[in-house]
């Protein structure tokens, strides 16, 4: 329970200063022992028993105070998301960055990096600075744009990547995602250009010959099915190739949704190489294998698909150990019709910003395989490293940014996709109970979700009202 | 049951009450009247995605002889392939009062996500989706492969499975939903199932299967198979680089008349060397699975693979539309009163 | 089947076997011989009823080949309630070699209810030919017809209320021990 000890004031946009300080009680970061926050003018102000003592001060001065009751709920980092598809421009049926924006702020992330995969993809200085003027104005979450590194996704010329870096939105990441850089001249080329800006190149890594066609894993389950399959080595193989090509040209690779236990292997050879490599892996490929898809229900359908239980354990090991650095959603909302129709005409993706914290509890925390600050630094630190926010992703102490979330891993509840926020129903999970329920998130102290509900948004907009007061 | 769409899931017990049906059906199809009342007032579409004019016309002969109305949907050429919704087309069909629809669709599982969806109360029988199973035809197999033994020991076929058969199926088993469907039912009523096939032709994941996996097709006539059943190979499978050229196939895989020859000598289910049976799910390329010798071969059970064909779709019908409007059917069948066949307890 | 305190028994084994005999003969009698005489039982109990009259009518007259001239009936592909009662697999219908026409054809069924399945069995038979007389036997008449039928050779009238539940016990198919067949009559289970 939160309680208002006065009306905030919610009128002024985006100045941290009119957001009132926030007193949490009671809060358990990263797991550890019980104590008070201060959130106050964007960032945490104090901790422990001076954090109740200058609220206190506070109080008696006439500012108002809002305390939130955290008893029993763990304080950790905000989340950040390298990947995101918040389909605004052109698919504003699907989700648009208003909509994306709540649901990330509703997971727990204060941060969701915009794929580019947009209509038009965005390969363009005009549309990267459209869509972090969207996320700005919406103020539930940062959305920081991702820049396409083929003009249209196409892979066949380098769109302008220095523009986009150079815009307001300041893209350093860039990633065809939904496609693969698959000509590797082209790679090369978009690994050294990148330099020039500090940025990174993440890949999607699926060789598009050995995938013609491809509805799931190629294994057991689609020799059964019927199904043309998507074999591990159509990924392997990129990431191989990928990890050489960063090493020669000395460049940044980031790889995108790792989903195979070959993968990881090769990553982890990469890293001992000394190769500046990083990857990811998303929540669905932590928990769900080819065997949902006997049901032939597309919304298991997502590209790279399901794998085997085998990958699951490998990825999860590697998560825990560290050779997969982070873990990203690929949060992707489709349209009903796109998913209620035959599996091999449905489209590929699956929600799961609103539901990635209590997958990587049920997956990662509730096994024993790793601990919460591990969990903190996969969500949180290691995406903000990898993009250079310098400002993210920073560690619960005085003087850091407030980017908070509070969540109660002990609440279980049954997802149920109506009730999201996000435009997209097609989460694999419906119907399934997971652990831990995000209470709040503070977005630079300000409160975006308080009682598990959105609140307000940096730029006053709440729920029911897209437009400030 | 309330839906036949996939052996995969089939259990022996089912299967063997669906090929006994179909064995009082096939005796049907031999009387001077060869229509049954059974399902008079039902209603049966046929939902074809794909053209097939031999399936579609064995289910509606089946349907017809068991007195059902059918009506059968194209769906090439009309809305459906202007991008109306597989959900849209079901419900309207139900709207026109459809009992039961058979579906052949394009795309694995169709049937499956119909039967799944909350979109139809209809019986759902998979005629054919993608390349994943086409269940009629495997059980239209099983009741030639059991008569064929049957009929070679000169005993009733009725009650008896499959067990300590050996079954060879060649060709392309990789895009084949008739060899899908045989593996599982053939391997669930007994048979010991051997395949033959390019190393391109067979799926990633088959050494899981219950089945023998060969890729020389003379060693597997070797193992002395009861029949072979020649999977038809699509002329375009050699633009996808699946093997080199027809020529090729033919000579490796196909069934020549030398093979024939070596077929004819088996000991066959009559166990005395009379041959063992050829089936093929049709239509032949004469010439590139199969030599026109041994499409004419009297070993070759193709004419009577039709005719169980409308025997086992009339089974499965029945089957599946008895009891569908039953007050609880699993408690029915619990009780001992629920021995239709006299009428002492209800009236 | 287990007597049960609802349970009673209204003919024991030996009851059957007379009422058997005592119908062999009444269909002797009412066909003149047995000429053109042929059993149809309706599966399941109808089947060995027909085979034991077929017997009995053999010792009767050896001129009755029971090989010959007992056969089964299935009547499950022409019921009218198929929609309610749950699926079942046919059993086997078997007729004489020389078919049915012209003869007479004797059905055979254990309870006679509401008349449905012999109405079936009507249905059933036109389909295989066209005999001369078809006449009616069943081992219990328990009443509550629902068609216009009636049995021309009767084991026993048993007046039942309609939430009793009859049943010929039968070593055939019961697996009971031949001593432990008989008509049980059970009390409120409709």
């Amino acid at each position: 329970m939160s309680t208002i000890s006065q009306p905030p004031h919610f009128a002024a946009p985006s100045a941290e200063e009119a957001t009132a300080p926030v007193l949490i009680r009671g809060a358990r970061p990263y797991g550890d022992e019980p104590t008070d926050l201060l959130l106050r003018a964007g960032r945490i102000a104090a901790l422990g028993a001076q954090a109740a003592a200058t609220a206190a001060e506070l109080a008696e001065d006439g500012t108002p105070v809002l305390t939130v009751e955290a008893a029993g709920q763990i304080a950790l980092p905000g989340l950040v998301d390298l990947h995101t598809h918040l389909r605004e421009p052109g698919r504003e049926d699907a989700e648009t960055v208003e909509t994306g924006s709540r649901a990330a702020a509703l997971g727990g992330f204060t941060a969701v990096h915009a794929m580019a995969n947009s209509t038009p993809a965005a390969d363009s200085a005009g549309v990267v600075e459209q869509v972090h003027r969207l996320g700005r104005e919406a103020g539930w979450t940062r959305v920081q744009p991702v820049g396409a590194v083929s003009v249209g996704l196409a892979g066949e010329r380098l769109a302008e990547l220095g523009a986009m870096a150079e815009s307001s939105a300041a893209v350093r990441m860039f990633s065809d995602d939904g496609m693969c850089v698959h000509d590797p001249v082209l790679m090369r080329r978009a690994l050294e250009y990148v330099k020039a800006v500090d940025g990174f190149v993440a890949q999607h890594a699926q060789e598009p010959r050995l995938t013609a066609g491809a509805q799931m894993h190629e294994g057991a389950v689609s020799a059964e099915l019927g199904m043309p399959g998507w074999p591990a080595v159509a990924e392997e193989s990129i990431i191989a190739r990928d990890v050489l090509l960063a090493e020669h040209v000395g460049s940044r690779l980031h790889v995108c949704h790792v989903s195979t236990r070959g993968s990881v292997e090769i990553i982890r050879w990469a890293k001992s190489r000394g190769v500046d490599v990083t990857a990811e892996v998303t929540p669905h490929h932590l928990l769900l294998t080819d065997e949902q898809v006997r049901s032939f229900d597309p919304v298991y359908k997502v590209n790279p698909p399901l794998r085997t239980a085998e990958d699951v354990e490998a990825l999860r090991a590697a998560l825990a150990d560290g050779t997969i650095d982070v873990v990203g959603t690929d949060h992707a909302p489709h349209p009903d019709q796109a998913k209620e129709c035959e599996w091999v005409d449905a489209a590929m993706g699956m929600t799961g910003l609103e539901t990635a914290l209590p997958v990587l509890i049920a997956t990662m925390i509730e096994t024993g395989a790793m601990d919460w600050r591990r969990l903190a630094e996969a969500t949180s630190a290691r995406p903000a490293q990898i993009h250079r926010h310098a400002h993210l992703g920073r560690p619960i102490a005085v003087g850091e940014t407030a980017d908070l979330v509070l969540v109660d891993p002990a609440e279980r509840r049954t997802v149920r996709p109506e009730e999201h926020a996000t435009k997209g129903r097609n989460s694999p999970y419906a119907g399934r109970e997971l652990p831990g329920r995000v209470r709040a998130t503070f977005l630079e102290g300000h409160p975006v979700v308080l009682d598990g509900a959105l609140a307000t948004s940096r730029t006053g907009r709440t729920a029911d009202r897209t437009v400030a007061p | 049951m309330k839906h036949l769409l996939s052996t995969a899931s089939l259990a022996h017990a089912d299967a063997s009450a669906i090929l006994d049906t179909a064995e009082e059906m096939s005796a049907v199809s031999t009387r001077e009247v060869k229509k049954l009342p059974t399902l008079r007032g039902r209603t049966v579409v046929t939902l074809f995605h794909e053209d097939s004019t031999r399936t579609r016309v064995s289910f509606e002969a089946a349907a017809k002889r068991l007195s059902a109305d059918v009506m059968n949907f194209s769906a090439k050429g009309s809305s459906v392939s202007k991008g109306e919704s597989l959900k849209d087309t079901v419900q309207t069909l139900e709207a026109l009062g459809a009992d039961a629809v058979v579906m052949r669709h394009a795309a694995a599982g169709a049937a499956h996500q119909l039967a799944a969806a909350d979109w139809t109360d209809c019986a759902v029988v998979n005629a054919g989706d993608g390349t994943h199973e086409h269940p009629t035809q495997a059980l239209l197999d099983a009741l030639t492969l059991r008569r064929g033994r049957a009929a070679a020991a000169g005993v009733d076929p009725r009650g008896t499975d499959l067990a300590g058969m050996r079954v060879l199926i060649v060709g392309d088993i990789l895009h084949s939903r008739v060899a899908r469907s045989n593996v599982w039912l053939l391997h669930t009523l007994g048979a010991e199932v051997h395949l033959a096939a390019p190393p391109t032709l067979l799926p990633v994941g088959v050494e899981h299967w219950p089945a023998a996996v060969h890729y020389d097709v003379d060693v597997a006539l070797a193992a002395e198979p009861d029949a072979v059943m020649m999977l038809r190979v699509q002329a375009e499978r050699m633009g996808g680089a699946f093997f080199p050229s027809a020529g090729e196939y033919t000579r490796r895989w196909g069934l020549t008349d030398e093979r024939l020859a070596v077929v004819e000598r088996l000991p066959g289910p009559a166990r005395d060397g009379s041959g063992a049976m050829i089936l093929h799910p049709g239509p032949m390329n004469r010439g590139v699975e199969i030599s026109s010798a041994a499409a004419d071969s009297p070993l070759n059970r193709v004419l009577d693979q039709v005719s169980h064909g409308v025997s086992v779709r009339m089974a499965v019908l029945h089957l599946l539309l008895s009891g569908d409007r039953g007050p609880d059917r699993a408690a029915e069948a619990a009780s001992p009163a629920a021995d239709p066949s006299t009428d002492r307890s209800r009236p | 089947m287990a007597q049960t305190p609802e349970t009673s028994q209204v003919m024991s084994a030996s009851d059957l076997d007379r009422a058997l005999t005592r119908i062999a003969h009444e269909i002797v009698e009412s066909h003149r011989g047995v000429e053109g005489l042929v059993l149809l039982g309706i599966p399941r109990r109808g089947v060995p009823l027909a085979r034991r009259l077929g017997e009995r009518l053999a010792r009767i007259d050896p001129g009755f080949s029971p090989e010959d001239a007992v056969g089964s009936l299935d009547i499950t592909l022409h019921r009218d309630d198929l929609r309610t009662a749950a699926a079942r697999t046919p059993e086997p219908t078997r007729v004489p070699s020389t078919g049915v026409d012209g003869t007479t054809v004797v059905l055979v069924d254990d309870v006679l209810y509401s008349g449905r399945t012999v109405r079936a069995a009507l249905d059933a038979l036109s389909a295989l030919g066209r005999p001369a007389t078809v006449r009616l036997a069943v081992m219990v008449d328990r009443g509550h017809r629902e068609l216009p039928i009636r049995a021309d050779h009767v084991g026993k009238n048993l007046p039942t209320s309609r939430d009793e539940r009859v049943s010929v016990v039968l070593s055939a198919v019961d697996e009971v021990a031949a001593e432990d067949e008989g008509v049980l009559i059970e009390r409120g289970r409709a």
